[in-house]
């Protein structure tokens, strides 16, 4: 019997890796391939298929190996045990139909890691969906990827001030990958969904010059802001201007990035896998009381020289004088003989520049994974839409208040809702000022 | 070879099928008919998903009654996401959307959440007032390759009435004065409005009435499966935002279709690639990989259509709706 294995690890909706990670996805090929394997016929006539249900237990992307897993369901009973990379599966037959049995997993909590704790039961119900993977996800505390986790808080440590500095942490990358998101929107007009594939290419390059070639972190920063660069010009040169020059519309464009956005974030899935590459490395600084990850120290220091860069060289070169005209009205730009679509490519690779910084800081903040651009997107997206459309200053301001909204609210909600509250904040906002904080006021209705 | 064409041949007819095919529909009011850029269709599932499992599990109520929170729940979120949004641009209105399909998901599936929600492993069991009214005798019905029980027959038919029903509704009210009306707010907002039409009424009703569609197409998603958080992603959307223009956005048999089609290549093209695999024919993927080149074959599908077909299959270019 042929089956082919199928164990996932997906990431967990929390954005953060801090609360996480002890994942146990059971995973059925995904989808509809509950024909795919080989099908013999079973004592009752019925066509049964054997199917693996698998998974991994991780602590920050690192497998657990020898915990304890039973799992039953209909003709299942089984007792497995973790192997070497955390990873235990078991052959279960089932019948074609509609897969909709139900498998019950539980982890023996007494195998797990003295300083790791199960929240919740140690039970689980998988059901077999052909739709979608079926999860069950086992979350463990206290986490601590490395001893330089940046939310952390030592209890003598006051949780609002922490909290504080992670916001501002926070919010500074955001503001970086919101000032590209918003510098397209003004020159172009396009609500680009494959952004935060950007985010992710510059943490996920990070970690492949750092971690796999053994560069040190400042080139393999460098270099991600490279690809990145590169990646954002030729998505302007290949999809976006060609689509300009067909004047396909702003609403197909949006979609046409929503498709985008697929590609190249399953196509980075396929190349680096599920699973979260830990980048995190360094000492801590104390300042103020505070132990934070110098690496993060750093990286808000420098957010905070390329903002100023990037305003200077708005405010006194030609070249961001001239952005600014297009973003204003590109009819007009051109009318005073400034080359539009010069700007643009401009444009593009300045916001790619920015982004690809984002992405370098954010992989360092929270790990690198396939869709750790795609967490943040909704984020990036809030913080301009909040900062008011199109406008850079807004875009910052929006990202500032975002970045401190999602670190602050964990003081008084749930840390899972942590990005539920930014984006309810975002909603209120509109209702009130439709604008955004900094938007001109215009008819934008 | 029988069994992969059978699987792709069933996916002509399963009930999530119908499931997406419904939300499309409702999507299509929304945005092929009245020019609104839902980008939370998810939200509406999502809502009726959780309003429906919820009222039987933790309320005990019965089936019809808990069909009844569904949609009361639906539409108060279409009034919820309608009172901010209707009145701002429509790339407000499809950041809004998507935020909110988002921030509800969130809250359903906090741990803090979880003695009512089921937290992230959501909620089963549930269905049992459903196939209680199951008139299908007891038995296995095999055709071809496949082989149906009672409660996967019930629920293909009662999936298929379901979209037929709303298919005609949706018909009859394009071709209604209320549907001209709406087809004007798509082409030109102010033009209605100079007519003395309140705009913002009608695209309220339009957000509601597309919401219900949402809604039942959330019940047949979960009916013969379980109510899972990660299900309602921004993935959903897309999924459906795909089958609909596919279809064609402005056509009510185009979401239909469209559904079928999505569907079946899916699943003809996730089982080709995988059998690849297991047999050593294609040896450069692995069994993870194929699902994610299926994601990248959608959202390639996606990007082709827009760009050289944004009618869909059955549209008409006159009825092209795509500017904002």
């Amino acid at each position: 019997m042929e089956v082919g294995l199928n164990q996932s690890i997906s990431p967990m909706a929390s954005r953060k890796w801090l609360g996480i990670i002890a994942l146990l996805f059971a995973f059925f090929f995904g989808g509809s391939s509950a024909f795919a394997a080989t099908p013999t016929p079973s004592p009752t006539g019925d066509i049964a298929t054997t199917f693996i249900l698998g998974g991994k237990i991780a602590d920050c992307g690192v497998g657990i190996p020898g915990i304890k897993i039973s799992v039953t369901g209909p003709g299942t009973s089984a007792n497995l045990v973790t192997d070497k990379k955390g990873v235990w599966e078991v052959q279960t037959p089932t019948t074609t139909r509609y897969l909709k049995d139900k498998f019950t997993v539980t982890l023996d909590k007494t195998t797990l890691p003295k300083d790791r704790v199960l929240i919740g039961t140690s039970t689980r119900t998988v059901v077999f969906n052909m739709v979608n993977s079926a999860s069950a996800a086992f979350k463990l505390v206290p986490i601590d990827c490395g001893s330089t986790s940046p939310n952390q808080p030592k209890a003598a440590e006051n949780p609002v001030v922490v909290a504080l500095f992670n916001g501002i942490n926070f919010g500074l990358m955001l503001a970086m990958a919101a000032i590209g998101l918003s510098l397209i929107y003004g020159t172009t007009g396009l609500s680009n969904f494959a952004h935060g594939e950007m985010v992710s290419i510059g943490a996920l390059s990070t970690w492949v010059f750092n971690r796999v070639l053994g560069l040190d972190l400042i080139p393999a920063a460098l270099l991600a802001i490279l690809i990145v660069t590169a990646f954002g010009y030729a998505q302007d040169a290949f999809i976006w201007r060609p689509l300009r020059k067909k004047r396909i519309g702003l609403t197909q464009m949006m979609i046409v990035s929503i498709g985008l956005s697929m590609v190249v974030r399953y196509a980075l899935q396929m190349i680096f896998g599920g699973d979260t590459k830990v980048l995190t490395q360094g000492a801590t600084w104390s300042i103020l009381g505070i132990s934070m990850p110098a690496v993060n120290v750093i990286c808000s220091a420098l957010s905070v020289v390329v903002l100023i860069a990037y305003s200077l060289f708005l405010t006194k070169t030609r070249i961001g004088k001239a952005t600014r005209a297009v973003s204003d009205n590109p009819s007009l730009a051109a009318s005073t003989g400034i080359d539009v679509e010069h700007i643009i490519r401009i444009v593009w690779i300045i916001a790619a520049v920015l982004t690809g910084i984002a992405g370098v800081f954010i992989g360092l903040y929270e790990q690198a994974a396939w869709d750790t651009g795609f967490w943040n997107l909704l984020l990036i997206f809030a913080a301009v839409t909040l900062g008011g459309l199109g406008t850079s200053a807004g875009a910052a301001v929006g990202a500032m208040i975002i970045g401190l909204l999602v670190e602050l609210s964990t003081l008084v909600i749930p840390p899972d809702l942590k990005v539920a509250a930014a984006l309810v904040v975002m909603i209120l906002v509109l209702l009130v000022k439709p604008e955004g904080v900094l938007g001109k006021k215009q008819r934008i209705g | 070879m029988d069994l992969i064409l059978g699987n792709a041949i069933s996916w002509l007819f399963q009930p999530i099928t119908a499931a997406y095919a419904l939300a499309a529909i409702g999507i299509a009011l929304h945005f092929g008919f009245t020019g609104l850029l839902n980008f939370g269709q998810a939200v509406f599932m999502a809502v009726c998903a959780y309003g429906f499992s919820i009222s039987v599990k933790f309320f005990h109520l019965g089936f019809w009654p808990a069909v009844g929170v569904a949609v009361i729940a639906s539409i108060a979120m279409a009034f919820l996401l309608g009172i901010p949004t209707l009145r701002l641009r429509s790339d407000y209105l499809a950041i809004v959307t998507i935020a909110a399909a988002e921030v509800f998901r969130f809250i359903v599936s906090t741990t803090s959440a979880q003695p009512v929600t089921g937290g992230p492993q959501g909620l089963n069991q549930y269905s049992d007032g459903f196939y209680a009214m199951n008139p299908i005798p007891v038995g296995h019905y095999k055709f071809w390759v496949w082989d149906f029980n009672q409660d996967d027959l019930f629920a293909i038919v009662v999936s298929w009435l379901v979209v037929t029903v709303f298919a005609i509704l949706l018909a009859i009210l394009i071709r209604s004065p209320w549907g001209r009306v709406i087809k004007g707010i798509r082409e030109d907002e102010d033009a209605v409005r100079s007519l003395g039409k309140n705009v913002y009424s009608y695209k309220m009703q339009s957000l509601v009435v597309g919401g219900l569609m949402g809604t039942f197409a959330g019940i047949l998603f979960v009916l013969p499966t379980s109510v899972q958080p990660g299900n309602y992603g921004t993935t959903l959307t897309f999924y459906i935002w795909t089958i609909l223009l596919l279809g064609g956005a402005s056509t009510v048999i185009g979401s239909i279709v469209g559904a079928m089609i999505f569907w079946s290549l899916l699943s003809l093209t996730g089982d080709l690639l995988s059998t690849g695999v297991d047999n050593g024919t294609i040896t450069f993927l692995t069994q993870n990989q194929v699902g994610a080149i299926r994601f990248m074959l959608v959202g390639i599908a996606l990007m082709l259509l827009v760009i050289f077909r944004p009618q869909g299959i059955f549209g008409n270019k006159k009825e092209l709706y795509f500017n904002a």
